[in-house]
């Protein structure tokens, strides 16, 4: 039996771990209010982008030749996975449920004959998926001094994919993140952003014909270079917001935990402790009676 | 003055939502104006300053970059990577972000962080253009 010196550290020690979980649950909530309004505030413009790009994709005739990154290359042999994860744990299954999407998705793309290749934004998504593909993934981005995060850094990822998709290295490629839905409900996604997933043609877009400026073709080479930024930006702010709820989450089950702990360690403790005097007592009488 | 709605965004904020009677919009072959009922229009935009008349007495002046125009009958969708108002900007604030960025070019250690010095230095010196017209 442990003595009451041992149960009284482990007692202390959970109650330490609790303090820590406590804290972070708090630093999770103020931080997410944060990045909840930084994705939600993002929404309109990536929305928007992708109704423009719809209706110029609609101003380029079937025939006439438009930019690889709107139709794709023509074929469907490498994928780009770019995997977005954050750059800590402790956030419940969040990094891990991203990993299982794209390592899924990998897996089957690689059954049917397709050379996969990666890029992991965060370092958390690298790590988890290293063991497994470790020769595959072309180029690691960490955010790890990112305080604030803003489009720039979103924009130097896009661009670094438009730059491989350049160089031919690739011809499909898509982007896994965590869609925020609430708290306790992180969406892990797939979305294809080269070539683009337009939404189906709306009923409206038909009724009137758009003049362009400059011609459709050099304003969709514009245009789809900045959506992939756009998406991906929106992918770093989704995650952040995820990221900091399912911490949130995890934490909050982490100090209950340890609150129950504490409970069943200090019945225990307790229980030793008058075990101990119970003891001594008979002891005590056992021996005046002895005399 | 017949009014029509008008939306300005940038990836981090909705800027600008409401009824406007007339968008100066500098687009990248010339300035046009947006006035109720334009006809359907897509248009890149040029660095520049993009004026929102609410009302006669109610103007507002931004600053816009890497932007992008829709006109529809729907009205006026701004997309631009950033736009910041006009009065929050002075000249010898953008001459010391000039500077700071020029030492920041010569300090780079890596080529990444110079890429992302020199942007910083072009854009400001778009800025300085933009605002002297």
């Amino acid at each position: 039996m442990p003595s009451l010196k041992d149960l009284r550290s482990r007692i202390a020690s959970v109650k330490a771990t609790q303090k820590i979980t406590k804290a972070m649950q708090m630093v999770a909530a103020a931080k997410l209010r944060r990045a909840q309004t930084a994705a939600e505030a993002a929404r309109p413009y990536a929305e928007r982008m992708e109704k423009v790009i719809s209706a110029t994709a609609r101003g380029v005739p079937e025939s006439a030749p438009a930019p690889a990154l709107l139709r794709g290359t023509g074929h469907d042999d490498v994928h780009l996975l770019v995997v977005c994860t954050a750059e800590r744990g402790l956030c419940g299954a969040f990094n891990s449920s991203i990993a299982r999407l794209a390592r899924d998705k990998a897996t089957a793309l690689m059954a049917e004959g397709k050379t996969v290749k990666f890029l992991c934004v965060g370092r958390k998504g690298y790590d988890l998926l290293k063991r497994q593909f470790g020769a595959q993934i072309v180029e690691t981005v960490e955010l790890r001094s990112v305080r604030q995060l803003g489009f720039e850094h979103a924009d130097s990822i896009g661009r670094k994919i438009i730059d491989l998709f350049e160089k031919g290295e690739f011809s499909i490629c898509t982007l896994f993140y965590s869609r925020f839905r609430s708290v306790i409900q992180q969406i892990p996604t797939a979305l294809q952003i080269i070539p683009v997933e337009l939404p189906e043609q709306e009923q409206e877009a038909s009724d009137f014909v758009y003049e362009f400026e400059p011609e459709p073709d050099e304003l969709l080479s514009v245009l789809l270079p900045r959506n992939i930024s756009v998406q991906v930006f929106r992918a770093l702010l989704e995650n952040a917001a995820s990221e900091q709820g399912a911490r949130m989450s995890a934490m909050d089950n982490a100090t209950r935990n340890a609150g129950e702990m504490i409970r069943k360690q200090t019945l225990n403790y307790n229980r030793t402790r008058q075990a101990m005097i119970t003891k001594e007592l008979i002891e005590i009488i056992s021996g005046a009676e002895a005399l | 003055m017949a009014t029509f709605p008008f939306e300005l965004v940038s990836p981090e904020k909705l800027a600008f939502s409401g009824e406007v009677e007339a968008v100066v919009v500098p687009g990248l072959e010339g300035e046009f104006t947006v006035l109720k009922d334009h006809a359907p229009l897509m248009a890149v935009l040029k660095p520049g300053v993009l004026e929102i008349d609410q009302s006669a007495t109610q103007k507002k002046k931004l600053f816009v970059r890497g932007g992008f125009a829709q006109v529809s009958p729907s009205g006026l969708t701004i997309l631009a990577e950033q736009a910041i108002a006009l009065e929050e900007l002075n000249a010898a604030q953008i001459e010391a972000d000039l500077r700071s960025a020029e030492e920041d070019i010569a300090a780079a250690a890596t080529d990444e962080a110079r890429r992302i010095a020199t942007e910083q230095r072009d854009h400001l010196q778009e800025l300085r253009t933009a605002l002297q017209i």
